[in-house]
């Protein structure tokens, strides 16, 4: 396939393709973090984080419409604010749903996977009703379209750039915050033992929701920034929820490092399969390739000791 | 011998004062048949529809919830309107359309257990609705063993025909070879790359096109891809774009993934107004969610575009923006939706009577003038004559109409040569 083309055209199809790749793990990084805080630090399966993300794609449109009526002058920096804001409502509706429906169903692990597929129904009936069962289009400042060329033959897009800036600023503010932190290692030990954390005078309720509620405002940031890239409609968290399960469980469910190798490695594997086959059979091969190996483990590529 | 002859006339004098006596309730009826110039309702109902002295019933059957809400939305809302104008003017032989409307909640199997309850418990006259061929192939058997009438209006992939449907969109191949042949005369397109979401449409679609590029029009076929629907990631293959460097992107993507297509398309720097995009999967609905400066330039291959400059859409537009609101948007299928009523009320016209039946064998033939597409007929395979269109998307969500076909293209749901 590659006999019609010079050295030098193919040299920038290969680097575009590997940008093509880093996008794609930055994607899915930013998918699976928020999961990977529920599910491997709380065991919770938590079927509606599509739903979270959406929430924060809606308050990003919405915040683009409020700065194109009020401060058009400023819109070009809109963004920022609507993912603190998509942050924040997220969250806001994370403590919540612990609140009033988390909390009472931590002992039955299953259970709360079927709970969270309905809040998941429910969300989405919510938002067709509340917002309108059509897609909304997100305008985006000028700045953030486009691509940069480096080359002639090279460019590279400037959202993917922002992405991946984007994922790395998060994946480093969390790491600081569960290793860093008193307050992660409050985290960190009710997850390895709950009444023992209780007994030295650990809050364990109070770290129970706010766990959830920062895995949830990720997941909103997450639905933020993938307004540039996807679509915005009340079903729209269904597109990612596979593929963010799929990272989380193949990078073993406890382990934040484990989801960013599996995040790595899955997307690489695709991008490239994508390239040199069709779409769809590059998807059955990624899946058949991540069902073999977790055949062989189990646990996932990573492991930690979980919440018994 | 006389005998006989007496009692034959006797016989026939009986018949003939019955035959008065039987007359008579026609005859005390008849003043007010004249007055309220309505045909009695057991003329024009002899199946035991629910079609009464004042009203008739008919069922919608679209999804309101699930992800197919997004686009049936539009359908619903156009029926709704070509209904309320009919009741406006009358009604269909002197009676209101009452509605009846199920959900099919994105789910197939919930489509043919509605359709079997509109036709079965509610005994309605006729259905509008369905969008994805997986629903109306659900319902198929409900509506051919209750014989009820379906009126459809998608655009998709032929192959069907159906005594009890009357498919108001286009088949594949009057979507796709007008459009293909305008390409290949303006802008001398040789080479196609083909991309789609993968299902039955999109790959039916593209097949009558791979022929059509290949036998026809002396083309070539760089590569064809077909993507999980869903699927949001398209770099890569926007990287085989640019190493094949085709004429013509054509695209049959739909839903979630059509958004994050454009918008990746334009972020990659692929530039529309340069690159030549065709598609069959984007009406105004999609570029509402796509975004109008990510898709500006494409061109889009429909039988309906809102922006059609004649006097019948003018007055559909306004109709539709009156009652839905100045925001909403309407594409093809909408359109297409619009008709399913109206042909529904030219045919009982027609037939003289709501029997399935005689609306089935009334249909071919019918014309309906003031379609805001222009002017459609229903042909003998029950599929419409229709024009083919491109229009070029623009930043504001519209779409500039560059080229219509001079006739109406002949409906032909099983394309000799093409399957």
């Amino acid at each position: 396939m590659f006999s019609d083309y010079t050295l030098s055209e193919l040299g920038s199809i290969f680097v575009m393709q590997g940008f093509a790749g880093l996008i794609l793990f930055s994607v899915f990084v930013l998918m699976a973090l928020g999961l990977a805080i529920i599910f491997g630090q709380m065991g919770v399966i938590n079927m509606a984080h599509g739903e979270f993300m959406i929430l924060g794609a809606y308050v990003t449109y919405f915040t683009s419409q409020f700065f194109l009526k009020y401060l058009p002058g400023l819109f070009g920096g809109y963004f920022f604010i609507a993912m603190i804001l998509a942050f924040l409502a997220s969250g806001a509706l994370g403590l919540v749903v612990e609140w009033g429906l988390i909390r009472h169903l931590y002992k039955r692990p299953l259970d709360t996977l079927l709970a969270t597929w309905g809040l998941s129904l429910i969300l989405q009936q919510t938002y067709r009703s509340v917002f309108g069962a059509r897609e909304v289009g997100v305008d985006l400042p000028e700045w953030m379209m486009g691509s940069l060329d480096l080359t002639d033959t090279i460019q590279v897009q400037i959202n993917g750039l922002f992405v991946m800036g984007l994922t790395a600023v998060i994946t480093a503010c969390v790491f600081l915050l569960m290793f860093r932190s008193r307050w992660g290692k409050q985290v960190r030990a009710v997850v390895q033992n709950r009444v023992m954390a209780g007994a030295v005078g650990i809050n364990t309720e109070k770290v129970d929701r706010y766990t959830f509620a920062l895995g949830c405002g990720i997941a909103g940031i997450a639905g933020s920034a993938f307004t540039m890239i996807g679509s915005t409609g009340p079903t729209s968290g269904q597109l990612y929820i596979v593929d963010t399960f799929l990272v989380v469980v193949f990078g073993g469910a406890a382990s934040l490092f484990g989801t960013i190798a599996s995040a790595f490695t899955i997307s690489q594997a695709q991008s490239t399969m994508e390239f040199f086959l069709s779409g769809s059979m590059a998807k059955v091969l990624t899946l058949l390739v991540v069902v073999g190996i977790l055949m062989l483990r189990p646990q996932g590529l990573f492991t930690l000791k979980v919440r018994r | 011998m006389s005998d006989d002859k007496e009692r034959g006339l006797e016989s026939a004098l009986r018949r003939k004062l019955l035959m008065g006596i039987g007359a008579l309730p026609a005859v005390a009826l008849f003043p007010k048949i004249a007055f309220a110039d309505k045909p009695a309702t057991s003329a024009v109902n002899t199946t035991g529809l629910a079609v009464g002295d004042d009203e008739v019933t008919v069922g919608i059957l679209h999804s309101i919830t699930g992800t197919m809400a997004i686009s049936e939305t539009g359908s619903v809302e156009a029926e709704k309107l070509a209904i309320a104008q009919i009741n406006e003017a009358g009604g269909v032989l002197g009676r209101k359309i009452k509605i009846i409307q199920e959900d099919g909640a994105s789910d197939w199997p919930t489509f043919a257990e509605k359709a079997r309850k509109l036709l079965v418990n509610d005994k309605v006259a006729c259905v509008f609705g369905c969008w994805t061929s997986a629903s109306r192939k659900a319902v198929l058997p409900v509506f051919e063993q209750y014989n009820g009438m379906l009126y459809y209006p998608t655009f998709y992939e032929g192959l069907e025909q159906s005594k009890n449907v009357i498919y108001t969109g286009q088949e594949a191949t009057q979507q796709i070879l007008a459009g293909l042949d305008w390409v290949h005369s303006t802008k001398k397109a040789k080479t196609f790359y083909l991309i789609g979401s993968d299902y039955i449409w999109p790959r039916t679609s593209m097949k009558i096109a791979r022929k059509h590029i290949e036998e026809h029009l002396g083309g070539k076929v760089v590569g064809e891809e077909y993507f999980p629907l869903g699927h949001t990631q398209f770099n890569s293959v926007i990287n085989k774009f640019k190493l094949k460097k085709p004429d013509v992107i054509y695209a049959a993507v739909v839903g979630g993934s059509n958004v994050a297509f454009y918008k990746q398309l334009k972020a990659a720097g692929i530039d529309l107004s340069k690159q030549t995009l065709m598609t069959i999967s984007v009406t105004e609905d999609e570029i509402d969610g796509i975004g109008g400066e990510n898709i500006a330039g494409a061109y889009s291959c429909m039988k309906y575009f809102e922006s059609l400059d004649n006097p019948n859409n003018k007055e559909f537009v306004a109709a539709f923006h009156k009652m839905w609101g100045e925001k909403t948007v309407i594409g093809d299928v909408t359109q297409a939706a619009y008709l399913g009523p109206n042909l529904w009320k030219l045919a009982v016209e027609k037939a003289g009577s709501f029997d399935v039946d005689k609306i089935a064998a009334a249909s071919p033939g019918i014309e309906f003038t003031k379609a805001p597409e222009g002017y459609v007929k229903i042909h003998e395979n029950h599929h419409l004559w229709s024009r083919t269109r491109v229009g070029q998307a623009q930043a504001d969500g519209q779409f500039k109409v560059v080229y219509e076909t001079k006739d109406l293209i002949e409906p032909n749901p099983f394309p000799k040569g093409y399957q």
